[in-house]
């Protein structure tokens, strides 16, 4: 039982294929952990794991956690929002649907932050998550649901999605490895959308191996997802080796201000290390960077008002009659089943691309967009990798940002940058401040996926991230 | 500065129904935000052309051949007022 | 006041006949069951995704390239915002700043754009709601909802509710040809809206237009630009302004009705489809597209007229309605040697349509090569014009064979052996004091000799011949 617990999902679908460990007995090791939890993390849970894992699946029957707003054919699919109460879609996402295939069973839907908006996961309209290391304190978001269950071993390997964060920060605080591809390598077919041109599917899982491993079988065109790309090459497994010849550039706009001290001790050891194990270790600038959050708070919410205009109590989820016209039934129904941070958002981009507002909000943010891209692009012309703390801060208590939507926007600092560039980026732990976990963020050109997780990997050794604490 | 009435205006076209402390918190809410975002406005991006796709592919095409649609029970499965193989609504105009 | 001239402008949208609909795999369908061609992507299910119609893009080329447009290489969907029950998504994937096409034109008109989109669900009223007493309910049918459309705006060239009449028929007859759409605008396959201003006549700027909706048959389209052009004249004349609102027609009694109240302003909030990287459109497309262009009005206009030397009226009359043209090529083909095109365009413009109107000629009793064959007795003297015209009445009744209906009905033109002459020395003698004027050269004097001789023989004879035997008896 609890050594099946040890084994980290790669080392579990070994066991299972080498016959020393029975898949069924995995899945009901995990699905008695999930049902007993009470940190919030899982919104449905299956029976069973159906269909047993042929006998050369490549994920061998570990079952896989999936972030609610996935849409699963006859399961609830709610993307965490009180509108989309019970509704159960009748397709499937073609991510799952991969994962499936590669022999993965669904273990069960996991809480997220409504709509995916969020970095604490308290905006779920079915109740916040707790964080395994301090139960008093947030999982981070909007993933908080995937990264809690697979910190506190709930599941032994999960999918999320990454808007602004979504996938890294929560990794982050619940000191687990969660990696944001390249945007267009995983199919957002059947994802229920945040914000178009940025959201993106990755894993979430207890070291950088699992994430490959889970990675390997999530990417690849998708002809019902005209923005999907096909990826150039397989997704290798991280073998042993050190960083020599490895540039790292670490941008000042990101990890000067702003970032709490046990976060900033965290994150200097971490170069150390890679100082030692052979790379280079300069200052770079991303002289936009600091202007990604303004962009990014225009350009998802705007995308997220029209994403979310389908909610309308008309072909499914919840409906609130007015007085007996449509658009008392349209303003209510939303009114009742919209979360307030959503409401602020559909405000907030509605008002972005309302005429007379266009070219001063979307229209500049759009340019901001540019150049942020053209920044990393020329960063990367010196740099392998461009390294930063995740999240500026450790997970935060409970309720302490719920009032102040612009601090809790401020969480997203480091890592909103790179969905507005597209590029690929994974957060691995790298320490503890205070016994909670701390990020490091590592990110690379488009499709370098490759480059980074062998890098993660690297560090990751060196780091030696002990997080059993958190699965006790 | 977002006042009162751009809330009120903003939500009619969102189609949200707001109480009025969510209108004066909207009020409130949005301008903060606002505010920081405008620093935006400092940047000179006169020439800087906008982005709205990272990824540098053109529009895929999808050959005109039919595809099996749903049974007409599973499209409206989750219907909040199904009627008469239809999706029903109060009348526009109403 | 001075002499106003209408300035009206025309916004088509027309339904592409593909199998499938623009984003997504549906069959396209016509009158089956509600909801029976709907899938994740045309119900706006969470997490759907478009993924564009690639013959709905080479219909809209095609459209494009017949209307003498700019194709660009790459174009944009947008996402136009509003709520409506029968849009689904709450936004419609349309094109707003780089349209498939710019510019061209068709016939007087200038072209502005013609760009891809996708159309609405249909909305059934079902009278009361079983929910709220009194409150008038409607059911959504998403089968039409993702149909692909072309949307084609002229520029404002258009001077009379005729001329936007005819225009819209040469249009129509342009996209039939083409074969991208079934061109129906009962079932709404073809749909027009109007801009409709007035100014002084000779004036250059414009003045305030209303936009009439949807008139849905080429009549509504006359009848309500006539209405609103009266609308606003009268409201000039009482040194009323026009107001810019959106009216829609009302064919029973003839009334126009605003659509939208002011206050309800319109802010669409366009943006770039995330869902959707640009359309870009290859050389290679818009050659394949230009090789598969059919003969279009105009230019079949030009070659009646220098090929077969049609009158300019006559060769746009055919080539503006197709199936008169095909009808008339296929006589021309079938008539006799030496027999001239013209003279069977005169017969198919305005004999054949006299009779049949605007039915499709193609499904007439009287098929090209009957007609030809009646065309070729006239020429040959065998039967006179008269004649002619009643062998065709007897022709568009119930088809049949000319020369056997000539012989049947003894239409056939007399001449001198059949008895001609007796009658000609009869009607002389009956007007002997014309016929002395005749002698005497006064050629007015024939008319009563030879009203008779066509009396008696009921317009069979040739009036040439009939003179030519006047004089001979004269003289003998
Ligand atoms: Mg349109
Ligand atoms: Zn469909």
């Amino acid at each position: 039982m609890s050594d099946v617990l040890a084994l980290s999902a790669a080392a579990a679908a070994e066991a299972v294929r080498a016959g020393a460990l029975d898949a069924a007995e995995l899945f009901a090791t995990y699905r008695e952990r999930a049902a007993a939890e009470d940190l919030g993390a899982f919104l449905w849970l299956a029976d069973g794991p159906g269909e047993p894992p042929g006998p050369d699946a490549p994920l061998a029957g570990v079952p896989l956690a999936a972030k609610d707003l996935f849409c699963v054919r006859g399961v609830p699919s709610q993307a965490g929002s009180r509108i989309l109460e019970g509704y159960r879609p009748p397709y499937t996402a073609t991510v799952v649907e991969r994962l499936q295939d590669a022999g993965a069973p669904l273990l069960g839907k996991t809480n997220q932050d409504e709509f995916a908006m969020g970095s604490s996961n308290e905006n779920s309209g079915f109740g916040p998550v707790r964080n395994p290391w301090d139960r008093t304190r947030v999982p981070g978001g909007s993933s908080g649901g995937s990264a809690a269950a697979v910190a506190a071993g709930l599941a032994p390997w999960a999918i999320g999605t990454d808007t602004g964060g979504s996938i890294r920060q929560p990794a982050a605080l619940c000191g687990i490895v969660g990696l944001k591809p390249t945007y267009g390598a995983v199919s957002r077919s059947g994802m229920i959308a945040f914000a178009s041109s940025l959201d993106q599917a990755g894993p979430l899982t207890r070291d950088v191996t699992d994430a490959a491993l889970l990675l390997g079988h999530m990417v690849g065109h998708d002809r019902r997802d005209a923005t999907s790309v096909p990826f150039p090459e397989p997704i290798a497994r991280p073998a042993e080796g050190d960083l020599r010849g490895v540039r790292l550039g670490v941008p000042e706009e990101l990890s000067a201000d702003g970032i709490e001290d046990g976060v900033r001790t965290a994150f200097d050891a971490t170069l150390a290390l890679a100082r030692e194990l052979g790379a280079t270790v300069e200052p770079c600038r991303l002289p936009h960077a600091p202007h990604a959050l303004s962009a990014y708070y225009l350009i998802a919410p705007a995308e997220a008002s029209a994403n979310l205009a389908r909610f309308d109590g008309v072909r499914y989820g919840l409906r609130v009659e007015g007085d007996g016209d449509l658009v008392s039934m349209y303003t209510r129904t939303r009114a009742a089943g919209f979360g307030p941070e959503v409401k602020r958002r559909i405000m907030l981009g509605t008002y972005a691309l309302s005429s007379g507002y266009y070219d001063a909000y979307y229209g500049r943010a759009l340019r901001v967009r540019t150049k942020i891209t053209e920044d990393f692009r020329a960063a990367f012309e010196r740099f392998d990798f461009v390294v930063t703390p995740t999240s500026p801060t450790v997970a935060f208590p409970l309720g302490e940002r719920t009032d102040d939507p612009l601090a809790m926007y401020l969480s997203d600092y480091c890592t909103v940058p790179m969905p507005l560039a597209g590029i690929p980026a994974i957060s691995i732990p790298n320490g503890l401040a205070d016994g909670l976990p701390t990020g490091f963020q590592i990110a690379g050109p488009a499709f370098s996926e490759n480059k980074i997780l062998q890098a993660a990997f690297a560090l990751e050794g060196a780091i030696g991230f002990d997080g059993s604490a958190a699965r006790a | 500065m977002i006042d009162r009435a751009q809330v009120l205006h903003v939500a009619r076209l969102a189609r949200l129904e707001l109480t009025d402390d969510e209108v004066e918190r909207a009020s409130r809410e949005l301008s903060t935000i606002l505010d920081h975002i405008a620093r935006i406005g400092e940047l000179d991006l006169d020439a800087v052309p906008p982005t709205s796709h990272v990824v540098e592919v053109t529009t895929p095409l999808r050959a005109d051949e039919p595809e099996p649609s749903l049974p007409v029970q599973e499209a409206l499965a989750a219907a909040p007022d199904p009627y008469d193989g239809g999706f029903r609504v109060p009348s526009p105009g109403a | 006041m001075s002499e106003l001239e209408p300035v009206i402008g025309l916004e088509i949208h027309v339904q592409l006949a593909t199998r499938t609909k623009m984003f997504c795999g549906c069959a396209l369908s016509f009158g089956d069951p509600p909801n029976t061609h709907t899938c994740p992507v045309c119900l706006g299910l969470p997490g759907a995704l478009p993924v564009a119609n690639a013959r709905a893009v080479h219909f809209g080329v095609l459209i494009g390239l017949a209307l003498g447009g700019e194709i660009a290489p790459s174009s944009t969907f947008h996402r136009k915002n509003y709520f409506y029950p029968d849009l689904p998504k709450g936004y419609q994937i349309s094109q707003y700043d780089e349209p498939l096409s710019r510019g061209g034109s068709l016939g007087e008109v200038r072209i502005h754009r013609v760009h891809l989109e996708e159309d609405a669900a249909k909305l059934i009223h079902v009278g009361e709601s079983g929910r709220i007493h009194g409150s008038a309910a409607s059911v959504v049918d998403f089968n039409r909802g993702g149909t692909p459309l072309v949307e084609i705006v002229t520029e404002p060239d258009l001077h009379s509710p005729e001329s936007a009449r005819e225009w819209l028929g040469l249009l129509r007859t342009t996209l039939r040809q083409l074969g991208v759409s079934d061109v129906n605008m009962e079932e709404g396959s073809l749909r027009c809206d109007a801009n409709v201003s007035l100014r002084p006549a000779g004036r250059e700027e414009l003045g305030t237009k209303t936009e009439l909706k949807n008139m849905n048959s080429f009549r509504f389209v006359e009848r309500g630009v006539h209405a609103e052009i009266a609308r606003q004249a009268a409201l000039l004349a009482a040194g009323e302004a026009v107001e810019q609102e959106t009216l829609h027609f009302d064919p029973s009694g003839g009334t126009l009705t605003s659509l939208r109240s002011k206050e309800e302003a319109h802010d669409y909030r366009y943006f770039p489809e995330p869902d959707l990287v640009p359309l870009a459109v290859t050389p290679e497309m818009v050659e394949a597209a230009r090789a598969e262009l059919p003969e279009l009005p105009a230019a079949r206009a030009a070659r009646y007229e220098a090929e077969l030397g049609l009158p300019a009226d006559l060769a746009r009359q055919h080539a503006h309605r197709a199936e008169l043209g095909d009808y008339f090529e296929a006589a021309v083909a079938a008539a006799p040697a030496g027999v001239a095109p013209r003279v069977v365009a005169n017969w198919t413009g305005n004999e054949l349509v006299a009779r049949i109107g605007d039915d499709d000629p193609g499904a007439a009793k009287v098929t090209p090569q009957a007609l030809a064959a009646l065309v070729g007795l006239l020429d040959a003297g065998t039967v006179t014009g008269a004649g002619a015209r009643t062998v065709l009445d007897r022709l568009v009744a119930d088809g049949g064979d000319p020369q056997a209906i000539v012989a049947a009905e003894g239409l056939g033109a007399l001449g001198d052996d059949e008895g001609l002459g007796e009658i000609v020395a009869a009607a002389l003698a009956a007007h002997p004091d014309a016929a002395e004027k005749v002698r005497a050269g006064n050629l007015k004097a024939l008319g009563p000799i030879v009203g008779q001789v066509m009396r008696e023989t009921k317009g069979r004879a040739d009036g040439g011949e009939v003179q030519r035997i006047v004089r001979e008896q004269l003289a003998g």
